[in-house]
């Protein structure tokens, strides 16, 4: 029953798509201003009817209704209440009503939040977020549909389909399956949220660009509406990459957090085009220029958005061949196909009435600096591109299977990333239209000659590999010149409005929200590089077999394995812990308890490790192996992961940075009102 | 265009073109030469030995079945070493009857694979091997990563298990 009416609620939902976004176009060329009322309407139902969808599958996830399909896939009766909901995203069908939903949820908001604003820009708006929610709403009612229940054959097989086939029996199992053991980690279940809330809100300012160029708008309109947007897109974006990489480095026990796995980077792709995009959207609004190139990037991030969604949602990953199995695949590649190759004509057919206010003046200039800015983050883009579908070409080229692992993506994106930090740092001392060298060179006085002093600090440490002192050392440079940023901000205050230092650079960066945002946003992104520095070239691993009360050594710690207990735990799983005493520099610093999980429902292991965390590194133990019998020893590999804690702690400046720059502005949002303004009177 | 706003030479836009071609081309350099050095093949254990000595020292991905009683492990050098037979068939299409017929066909190619490293849980008869690294002169495979699967009831959740760096 209740799964009937949530099939019921989402093909309600998909027909109100279908009219809104028909109407809403229809509007325009029949001069209806009432059609689109109604398909402002129609719009506004679809959130409604997708929540009432949802709660139904909810519903049958915490009831353990076992006859439905998904229900039995997705959850068992020994996994706790907050799980159970959670499984809404947990399988293949609910994460795509997930993701319906959320996107369904954003456009409810936009539809409400920029009707008077925008109104000239709304019938497109709809149609763009319309189609975009119906091909995912269709995704769920044709292919995937989580409301299907179980049938019995008269061979005893079990089929799954919404009405009956004949000669076929009511099935209800006596339990599910349960939820994948990997996935049941914190980190796991909000990391899909986050994703997926990064990836829907970056379809409103593509479906305000859109509008913008079937409007013939070219002005930069469709950027005011849509800078938060993008904005709180990028935040959710980042975060979920950010909880994705603890994720791994908690859960799957290989001691890295980034390990280049297409997953990973079919999110980090719109991430790399949507930060390109917030950059350039800058040289825009100051001087005018960039207005295709900043279509296209919106244009890209979008079709990569969808292109993440496919990678992970349709089985392309394991061979192109299993793609063509699963009928969601070809659909995905369809919709891309077809949304990318009409968004570019769009854009070619308003190509002439898209040119610059301005002209590029200095080669050393802010504009410049902006430039290579997208030249690195696109390079970067394609060359994870090019690394993620390189193996599907060779193997429907060639057919042979031909894959890059982590050394390729490390080579060839970790020179660009270094020019991007070191740029991050140089840029926003550069005047806009044309700087000096001389002034350049004037404001990088000190900041260099603090950076040689770092360096030569590290060299007295004992660091020489040149990769990482050229790392340190641009970081340090980047770490120099901003803080002078914001130390020339609050002196130029003190001494204009006689305040005292705090409040200086507390009103500073409350008044210029955006632009000290934006570098709190650098500083974190400096310290996650100085993480990823020291855990990539200062990692050290070693792997042993102990018996009790033997040791083994790695850098300034020692650990002796202490002995090793096998239970089973109520939720069903067998737990193998080991006991590890652990010595630093010959002081005991605590005990660690590396395990190993075993879920007999699925056969699954999953392996825990013991980490004692410092600023300064992780001493990280995996237990890989034990006898069962007695006490006669256990295998462990031990890593020593220098900084990686820096990683984190940058993202939290970087997460503190972007709500900074996003926090709602209401002197902003008055001095922006006027050029919005204009297209309610047009309309009127 | 204003007379206060100066028109921009052709040699502006040309220093502009050069430098952002040539940051492009160092891209695609460095894309080029690194993908030559770092790419993986992806073969059968037959594939693999058809191809005779043109692969040996490349780096490969080879997928084999595993055979139970040629498995051997040294606690004290961590040396790990086991047969691994071809899978007929796609890689895409190997399940537990696929790994099954594989270990029974004593005509089929096989490989001796070494790896330095714990013995994982995993690495027992039939399992489905993965191993990345390279063809010895020898003939035997030297893996620097293990990767095992085993089909349980449910497809869709065969269990993975990696090992390596």
């Amino acid at each position: 029953m209740i799964a009937n009416l949530g099939y019921f609620a989402l093909v309600l939902a998909l027909l109100c798509t279908l009219y809104a976004a028909g109407l809403g176009v229809l509007s325009v060329s029949q001069r209806r201003p009432d059609w689109l009322e109604s398909a402002h309407h129609a719009a506004l139902l679809v959130w409604p009817l997708v929540t009432l969808s949802s709660l139904c599958l909810i519903t049958l996830l915490v009831t353990d209704q076992y006859q439905i399909s998904y229900v039995a896939n997705a959850t068992s009766r020994s996994m706790p209440l907050y799980l159970k909901v959670t499984a809404w995203w947990g399988g293949q069908a609910g994460s795509l009503l997930f993701w319906s939903w959320l996107m369904s949820t954003f456009a409810f908001v936009a539809m409400l939040r920029n009707w008077e604003h925008d109104r000239d820009l709304m019938p497109y708006v709809i149609a763009v977020t319309m189609i975009t929610i119906a091909f995912f709403v269709g995704l769920v009612v044709f292919i995937e549909n989580p409301f299907t229940r179980l049938w019995q054959l008269p061979t005893g097989d079990t089929v799954a389909a919404m009405m009956q086939p004949a000669g076929t029996l009511p099935f209800t199992p006596a339990d599910g399956r349960g939820l994948n053991p990997l996935l049941r980690h914190l980190g796991m279940i909000i990391h899909p949220p986050m994703l997926y809330l990064g990836f829907v809100s970056f379809v409103i300012p593509y479906a305000f660009a859109m509008a913008a160029l079937l409007t013939h708008r070219t002005d930069a309109a469709w950027l005011r509406a849509t800078r938060r947007w993008t904005l709180v897109g990028w935040l959710f974006l980042s975060l979920g990459l950010l909880l994705g990489g603890r994720w791994a480095y908690d859960v799957l026990g290989w001691g890295g957090y980034w390990g280049w796995d297409p997953v990973e980077n079919a999110a980090f792709m719109p991430w790399l085009t949507g930060t390109a995009f917030l950059h350039s959207v800058m040289i825009q609004e100051k001087r005018g220029m960039l207005k295709k190139w900043n279509i296209v990037l919106i244009i890209l991030t979008y079709a990569l958005v969808i292109f993440g969604t496919f990678l992970t949602r349709s089985g392309v990953l394991s061979s192109v061949h299993a793609f063509a199995q699963s009928a969601i695949g070809p659909a995905f590649f369809i919709f891309i196909g077809l949304t990318f190759i009409g968004s570019l004509a769009l854009l070619f057919r308003e190509w002439d009435h898209l040119r610059s206010d301005n002209q590029l003046d200095g080669l050393l200039s802010r504009e410049s600096a902006f430039l290579l800015n997208n030249l690195l983050f696109m390079g970067i883009a394609i060359s994870v591109f090019w690394g993620t579908v390189f193996p599907m070409i060779s193997e429907l080229v060639t057919n042979e299977k031909i894959s890059v692992g982590p050394p390729f993506y490390n080579r060839v994106t970790g020179p660009q990333f270094a020019a991007l930090v070191l740029l991050m740092g140089v840029a926003p001392l550069l005047a806009w239209r044309k700087a000096s060298a001389r002034q350049l060179g004037r404001l990088l006085l000190w900041p260099f000659l603090l950076t040689v002093v770092v360096v030569i600090a590290l060299l007295a440490f004992g660091i020489y590999n040149w990769g990482a002192l050229l790392g340190f050392g641009i970081t340090a440079l980047v770490t120099f010149t901003t803080l002078m940023e914001f130390g020339r901000g609050a002196l130029a205050r003190m001494r204009v409005n006689h305040e005292d230092p705090f409040t200086a650079l507390t009103t500073l960066i409350a008044r210029n929200r955006r632009r000290y945002g934006g570098y709190i946003i650098h500083l974190g992104v400096v310290l996650m590089a100085i993480g990823v520095i020291g855990s990539n070239f200062f990692q050290q691993e070693t792997q042993g077999h102990l018996r009790p009360g033997e040791q083994l050594t790695l850098g300034r710690y020692v650990m002796t394995y202490d002995g090793l207990t096998e239970f089973t735990h109520t939720d069903g799983r067998d737990v193998a812990r080991a006991v590890v005493s652990v010595y630093r520099d010959g002081v005991a610093v605590g005990q660690l308890f590396p395990r190993r999980d075993f879920y007999s429902e699925t056969n699954q292991p999953m392996t825990i490790p013991g980490v004692r965390s410092s600023v300064e590194d992780d001493f990280y133990i995996l237990l890989v192996s034990w006898e069962p019998i007695g006490d006669s020893g256990a295998t462990f590999k031990i890593y020593l992961n220098p900084l990686v804690n820096w990683i984190w702690a940058g993202g939290l400046v970087f997460i503190l940075g972007t709500l900074v720059a996003a926090w709602p502005d209401m002197l902003e949002e008055k001095r922006l009102a006027p050029a919005t303004a204009y297209a309610t009177q047009k309309a009127a | 265009m204003t007379p206060s706003i100066p028109m921009p030479t052709s040699g502006g836009r040309t220093k502009f073109l050069i430098g952002g071609l040539l940051i492009i081309g160092a891209i695609i350099y460095l894309v080029i030469t690194t993908m030559r050095s770092t790419q993986q093949f992806f073969y059968t254990v037959q594939e693999m030995q058809a191809k005779g000595s043109s692969v040996i020292g490349k780096n490969l991905r080879v997928s084999g079945a595993v055979l139970g009683d040629t498995i051997q492990f040294d606690d004290k050098t961590l040396t790990v070493s086991f047969m691994m037979a071809n899978i007929s068939g796609k890689l895409e299409d190997v399940n537990a009857q696929a790994l099954h017929l594989a270990a029974l066909d004593t005509t089929s190619a096989r490989v001796k694979v070494v790896y330095i490293g714990p013995k994982p849980d995993l690495l027992k008869h039939e399992a489905q091997a993965i191993v990345t690294g390279q063809l010895g002169e020898d003939g035997v495979f030297y893996a620097d990563e293990l990767l095992l699967k085993c089909p349980t009831r449910y497809e869709e959740q065969g269990s993975l298990q990696a090992q390596g760096n």
